[in-house]
């Protein structure tokens, strides 16, 4: 274990894990925004049942014959809260121990290359901690709807849900913080892990930026479809489901 | 051309610091900043004044020795130079400039802008070159080197150690200097039967020097006046990471023969 120890010990350690359980976490945001574009699948022709929420049954019954029904999915959440766990501490580690290496600023202060993105990971990484327990509570378990949230009725849910300007208007925020965050943090983590070198570095800044955009533009595509009258409201048969 | 200097007096490091006002005319746009604040100091001694210390020795951008932050910038407005190297002619008429010591936690101040770099030499000792036997020099073409790692290896020994990276970094990291070091040698022949031990110590010693950690900010860069790439810090973390991964073998090694 002192090898371990060691490892994390140093800076560069505690940045490698922020880096590796940060892909992870990247990974699961592009497919979890992936996922969620089936909202604009509508619904099946024969059965009525919406191909989001056939798609939200199917992520429960992944594996079910040997893990019972959720118990992959539970594993995922394992795996990904971990991480989350770990990306936070070894963050918050590293920014205490920066401020305490930087006790003073400079009268005038002038930054050449530091910009918005990579001057609020700490901050934005906190508010994203926030969002998600939010967005748990609000449309995994529904326990802050108040829309009449029906387990399993996502299509529903999601419409109840973003009628309301401020919840529209929070989850674009909300995606807009963590395309900030991730506009910095994914080309940070080839930098970390040394990827990036020998001269990669342009590519990998646009790649950054591709990523941070797309997850923007496609996580937001919900609320503002729902919200803007895009999609219509959900057929009466489909929250029964 | 006639500025306003707002220089840091700082008595000791024990002792709180602050900004003196000094009005400073008839200043030559031809002469280097050092060369004003010599000015400075002359005026300051006949007024019976005590002089502005700050580091410097050989005036022409090599030694590392100057280390003052202008408006804010270690060495100065202009990219890729040292403020002896930097001319009054980057200022204007009626100019209000700060002065201030680079600002990094493991660089206390002395007085006024001296600080204390010596954690710089301290990573250097603890793995900053190679173990050789000392003797008659080699034949310079017995080892060939290639073109591109050569090259790659000069860029990297280009470092000064002045620490403008440090004191221009938001969380006060060492790694551009660290970075250089120790890609210098690990990108030479020479520099390889240390190459895993060197990266470990050297960075052991670097978080124990008490400087930050690495946020990609790339103020470093921007900072140094050699132009060292952070491309170099992501060469150092890779072998970083492959010397502890090296190490986790050799220790399965070890089990295997019990």
């Amino acid at each position: 274990m002192s090898l371990v120890r060691d490892f994390y010990g140093s800076t560069i350690g505690k940045k490698v894990v922020m880096a590796l359980t940060g892909l992870v976490l990247v990974g699961f945001a592009v497919g979890h925004m992936a996922g969620n574009l089936k909202v604009f699948a509508g619904a099946d022709a024969t059965t009525g049942v919406y191909k989001i929420d056939h798609y939200g049954e199917f992520l429960r019954e992944i594996g079910s014959e040997m893990l019972g029904r959720a118990g992959f999915l539970w594993i995922v959440r394992a795996i990904l809260l971990t991480c989350v766990v770990l990306h936070a501490a070894s963050g918050i580690q590293l920014a205490r121990l920066n401020r305490k290496a930087k006790p003073a600023g400079y009268k005038v202060s002038s930054y050449r290359s530091a910009n918005a993105a990579s001057r609020t990971m700490l901050y934005g990484g906190l508010f994203l901690i926030a969002f998600i327990v939010f967005h748990i509570l609000h449309l995994t378990t529904g326990t802050v709807h108040y829309r009449g949230f029906v387990e399993g009725a996502v299509y529903a849910n999601l419409y109840a849900a973003f009628q309301s300007p401020a919840v529209a208007g929070f989850y674009l925020l909300s995606m807009a913080l963590l395309a900030l965050h991730l506009y910095h943090g994914t080309w940070s983590m080839f930098q970390t892990l040394g990827v990036d070198a020998p001269n990669w570095n342009g590519t990998l800044r646009a790649a950054a930026k591709v990523v941070a955009l797309a997850l923007f533009v496609g996580f937001s595509a919900v609320p503002v479809s729902i919200f803007g009258g895009l999609l219509k409201p959900p057929a009466v048969q489909s929250a029964s489901n | 051309m006639n500025l306003t200097l707002f220089v840091w007096r700082q008595e000791a490091a024990s002792s709180a610091g602050s900004f003196v006002e000094y009005a400073l005319d008839g200043v030559s746009e031809d002469s280097s900043f050092l060369e004003m604040l010599d000015m400075l100091n002359e005026k300051l001694v006949e007024s019976g004044h005590q002089p502005v210390a700050f580091e410097h020795d050989c005036r022409e951008g090599i030694c590392g020795s100057c280390s003052m932050s202008i408006n804010g910038r270690p060495h100065g407005p202009k990219r890729l130079t040292t403020a002896c190297q930097l001319h009054m002619r980057m200022f204007k008429d009626g100019d209000v400039i700060y002065v201030e010591p680079f600002r990094a936690g493991a660089f206390p101040v002395v007085k006024d802008l001296v600080t204390n770099r010596s954690a710089f030499d301290r990573i250097q000792q603890a793995g900053g070159f190679v173990s050789v036997q000392t003797g008659a020099a080699p034949e310079a073409n017995a080892t060939p080197i290639e073109k591109d790692h050569a090259d790659e290896a000069f860029d990297a020994a280009a470092c000064i150690g002045c620490g403008a990276c440090v004191a221009a970094c938001p969380n006060g990291s060492a790694m551009l200097f660290t970075a250089a070091k120790v890609s210098h040698l690990a990108l030479l022949p020479q520099g390889q039967p240390e190459r895993s031990a060197r990266v470990a110590k050297m960075v052991e010693q670097m978080d124990s020097e008490m400087f930050g950690g690495c946020t990609n900010h790339g103020e470093c860069q921007e900072a140094c006046p050699k132009g060292i790439s952070i491309k170099y810090i992501a060469q150092m973390n890779r072998d970083f990471i492959s010397a502890a991964v090296r190490k986790a073998r050799s220790l399965r090694g070890a089990m295997r023969a019990q």
